[in-house]
């Protein structure tokens, strides 16, 4: 530690301004910022501060998500092994999902760090800890056979268009994450979608379709059951499939206080009215999938918990939470179910509220506004 | 039943809390100060030289824009030294005591038998007018208006606060003058708000000419600012007053014997004192006299006021002019090895993104290290779950860092104070300045205003 402490203050001098190594100061903040908390105290206002910082929360966030990590390195080799009709060991298994996973960990972290510190240097700012997230997100919801310069262009094009162009993590609109899944959907829909991606290394005469394929075809016979579903052995996005997975994250992100509860909860009843308005109105096999299943299929679940919740671009009011919410899940299933080109919903549910979060705040605080004027003319 | 029961808010569990036990501190010969910058948007004219002599009550300074307001001494002594800082700002006016401590008299009487006009200038030329504060902006009481209420609470929720109660004990008959001159100030009434959690004190409860409100909760249940906003909520162009209970028996007992004795009690606590307790003393002393030896060794930050609100002062500073407390915390200016990916058994947080949720009950020591770098704002509704008032914190701060005057008016900034959303800064995971960012919105609005 102490060793550590030498060298970063040996190097220091170099990286502040009219040293040699001056370009390098964001990166060496940000190595110096990760080893040691800096050692800057209150300068105005409140002389304690809780010990929470940005650091602390995404790692939280992160954390919540290696459950649904370690499950779908599993599901990746168990699936590769089942379209091959062979079994293996449970070593085995996650072991070639493991070398299957880690090269997109690995892209995104390295692309999307790399232009945030090439960005924050451009500036003269700190690095930001947004991509911690946004750089686990991402492998978790691609298919598992993409091709790795996808996934480097995707989280570019997420970097550079989706939040630097905004001023940076803190700024941004759209999800990050999303924003480099949408990108690799529209430009390259042959490698996100169909029966070929989502199996790694499948054998040819092996259906890979996902459940959620199957449900959009109204193939609804060939929906796995829900025990299958909620455990996530069924192919999809590699974090997506299951929601025992998802559920854990759920579980310590609103433990922690961190992730809003308010948001994964009006999302699930919006999920759920809109499937049973379906259910009701039913006229072909795919509107008849139960609410439940709905819930339970393709990115939903890990959509509403890991996704919708990003407090920069979600809503920031109460209110606005419960609102912003629920609208995800109802229009997640309603465009799921009703519209025929994308089997998935989620992604584009959440990018169009990302939108309208502002305005949902802005009535919102309308609301708040309204409520102080009227108090004036109940006395008056 | 409480008629304000909160459930947003804090306690934070500091170690350090005083001890109930009263001791006289020293106060011959030593020095005192009155500093302009404890008035936020005062501009002070010097009134005498250095090296003059004066007594108690005798005026130091008074303000530029309301020359009637005057600033003057605690003690009787020599006006050793005026302090300035950058671009000859002054800073503090440093009077040493000689020990004698006598009093300049004013007029004496039962405020009830004196008129409006000449309890309002006792008042201005003792120097216990700037003690009355306004919202909106929680500045000096303009004397040129008349509040729609004046409000005091009885009791403070912020950390380790000193417990009234036990300060204002023997100070029933002042309490009550003082209550009878703030009568004269106002058509309005007089709201005393009292804890529900515990029975106050006698001279809280038999106090005449009050109206009795109590109120529950974490801090800042204990807040004017929140009580304003929950029983007299300020609209545009109106103003409440508010002042705390020991200053009220301070103008009590200029009423009572017509001298300015500012004498008071304050609590010395913080985890760097080696014995927190309460001790006598006179408003202004230097935090010095009054720590002595009573403070552990180490690098730290010496506070007038508390951890949320109150000035950081050097060791040889002194006690602010609204301040009733001293705290002395570790200064933690230094790097702390991962100190983001540890557990946190010893880390007070809101969130349970600490391990320290393990231990509820605990009592925390904490420094004035920020504990990570400055960020945009990013996660929501951290504020919202420590301000008890129907306001939207981080719109009213947006509003006010792009200076949308109108917006801010709109958001509800007459109503708050800095200590009101103190908390929002404590809890904040973007180190944002509240306080500081607070403050420039009102300064703004009381230039836009005039």
């Amino acid at each position: 530690m102490k060793f550590i402490r030498k060298q970063l203050d040996n190097i220091k001098p170099q990286v502040q301004k009219g040293g040699k190594l001056q370009a390098f100061h964001s990166f060496y903040d940000a190595i110096e910022t990760l080893f040691f908390v800096p050692k800057k105290t209150s300068a105005s206002g409140v002389h304690v501060h809780d010990p929470i910082d940005s650091k602390r929360s995404m790692i939280i966030v992160v954390l919540a998500m290696i459950p649904a990590l370690l499950f779908g390195m599993w599901n990746v080799g168990y699936q590769h092994f089942l379209s091959l009709g062979e079994t293996a060991e449970l070593w085995t298994t996650f072991l070639y999902g493991f070398t299957k996973v880690l090269p997109l960990i690995v892209v995104s972290y390295g692309v999307g760090l790399t232009i945030e510190i090439i960005v924050a240097q451009m500036r003269g700012h700190e690095v930001k800890e947004g991509f911690f997230v946004s750089g686990m997100l991402i492998p978790l919801i691609v298919p598992v056979d993409v091709p790795l310069w996808m996934v480097a262009v995707a989280t570019a094009f997420a970097v550079i268009i989706g939040v630097e162009a905004f001023g940076g993590a803190g700024m941004n609109v759209l999800n990050p994450a999303l924003t480099a899944r949408a990108f690799l959907f529209f430009a390259y829909p042959s490698h996100m979608s169909g029966d070929a991606v989502w199996i790694a290394e499948k054998a040819d005469g092996f259906s890979g379709a996902t459940p959620l394929a199957e449900s959009a075809a109204g193939n609804i016979q060939n929906l796995p059951s829900m025990v299958e579903m909620f455990f996530g052995t069924i192919p999809g996005s590699i974090g997506e499939t299951s929601a025992l997975a998802i559920l854990i994250g759920a579980f310590i992100l609103i433990y922690t206080g961190i992730g809003s509860w308010k948001i994964m909860l009006s999302g699930v009843i919006g999920g759920l009215v809109m499937g049973l308005l379906l259910n009701v109105f039913a006229v072909n096999p795919s509107m008849e999938v139960p609410a439940i299943h709905q819930l339970l299929l393709g990115g939903f679940a890990f959509g509403i918990v890991f996704m919708a919740t990003d407090p920069v671009s979600a809503a920031q009011t109460s209110t606005g939470k419960y609102i912003y919410g629920f609208l995800i899940g109802f229009l997640a299933i309603l465009i799921r179910v009703l519209n025929p080109a994308y089997p998935e919903g989620v992604m584009l549910a959440i990018l169009l509220m990302n939108v309208f979060a502002p305005l949902i705040d802005h009535y919102v605080v309308q609301a708040n506004i309204k409520r102080r004027l009227k108090r004036v003319t109940v006395k008056a | 039943m409480p008629q304000i029961k909160i459930k947003k808010g804090l306690n934070i569990p500091l170690k350090g809390q005083a001890e109930k036990i009263l001791s006289q501190g020293k106060t011959e010969g030593e020095l005192f100060a009155i500093k302009p910058t404890d008035f936020p948007s005062l501009v002070p004219k010097v009134a005498i030289k250095e090296g003059e002599t004066v007594k108690a009550g005798d005026t130091l300074f008074y303000s530029k824009y309301y020359p009637e307001v005057k600033f003057t001494s605690p003690v009787s002594g020599i006006l050793k030294e005026i302090n300035r800082g950058e671009r000859r700002k002054i800073l503090e006016f440093i009077v040493e005591s000689d020990g004698k401590q006598e009093y300049k008299k004013f007029e004496a009487g039962n405020p009830d038998d004196l008129s409006s006009e000449k309890v309002k200038e006792i008042l201005l030329s003792s120097g216990t007018w700037p003690m009355l504060r306004q919202r909106p902006f929680d500045i000096i009481a303009n004397p040129e208006t008349s509040p729609k209420a004046i409000f005091i609470s009885a009791f403070d929720t912020s950390p380790m606060a000193p417990d009234y109660d036990f300060i204002m004990n023997d100070m029933a008959v002042d309490f009550q003058y003082g209550i009878s001159a703030l009568k004269k100030l106002t058509t309005g009434n007089i709201n005393l708000v009292t804890s529900a959690e515990y029975s106050q004190s006698k001279v809280f409860l038999n106090a005449k000419g009050v109206d009795f409100h109590t109120s529950k909760g974490p801090h800042p249940a204990g807040n004017v600012g929140v009580h304003i906003h929950h029983l007299n909520p300020i609209n545009k162009g109106e103003v409440v007053w508010h002042i705390n209970p020991q200053d009220v028996a301070i103008i009590g007992r200029l009423f009572k014997t017509g001298t300015f004795d500012a004498r008071k009690t304050i609590a010395v606590t913080g985890s760097e004192v080696l014995k927190p307790a309460y001790i006598k003393t006179i408003s202004g002393i230097c935090i010095n006299a009054v720590l002595e030896k009573n403070v552990t060794e180490g690098n730290h930050r010496y506070i007038s006021g508390n951890v949320l609100t109150g000035k950081k002062v050097d060791k040889k500073g002194f006690l602010g002019y609204y301040s009733n407390q001293i705290t002395v915390i570790p200064e933690g200016d230094e790097y702390e090895f991962m100190g983001w990916a540890l557990p946190g058994i010893n880390k007070f947080s809101k969130s349970r993104a600490f391990f320290s949720w393990l231990m509820p009950d605990k009592e925390y020591k904490m420094n004035a290290n920020l504990h990570g770098g400055e960020r945009p704002f990013t996660f929501s509704e951290e504020y919202e779950k420590v301000l008890p008032m129907d306001i939207l914190p981080v719109h009213l701060l947006k509003a006010i860092i792009v200076e949308d005057i109108d917006l801010m008016e709109q958001l509800g900034i007459y109503e708050v104070g800095e200590e009101d959303l103190a908390l929002c800064e404590f809890v904040c995971t973007s180190k944002i300045e509240v306080q500081k960012i607070l403050r420039q919105g009102f300064n703004l609005m009381i230039k836009e205003l005039g």
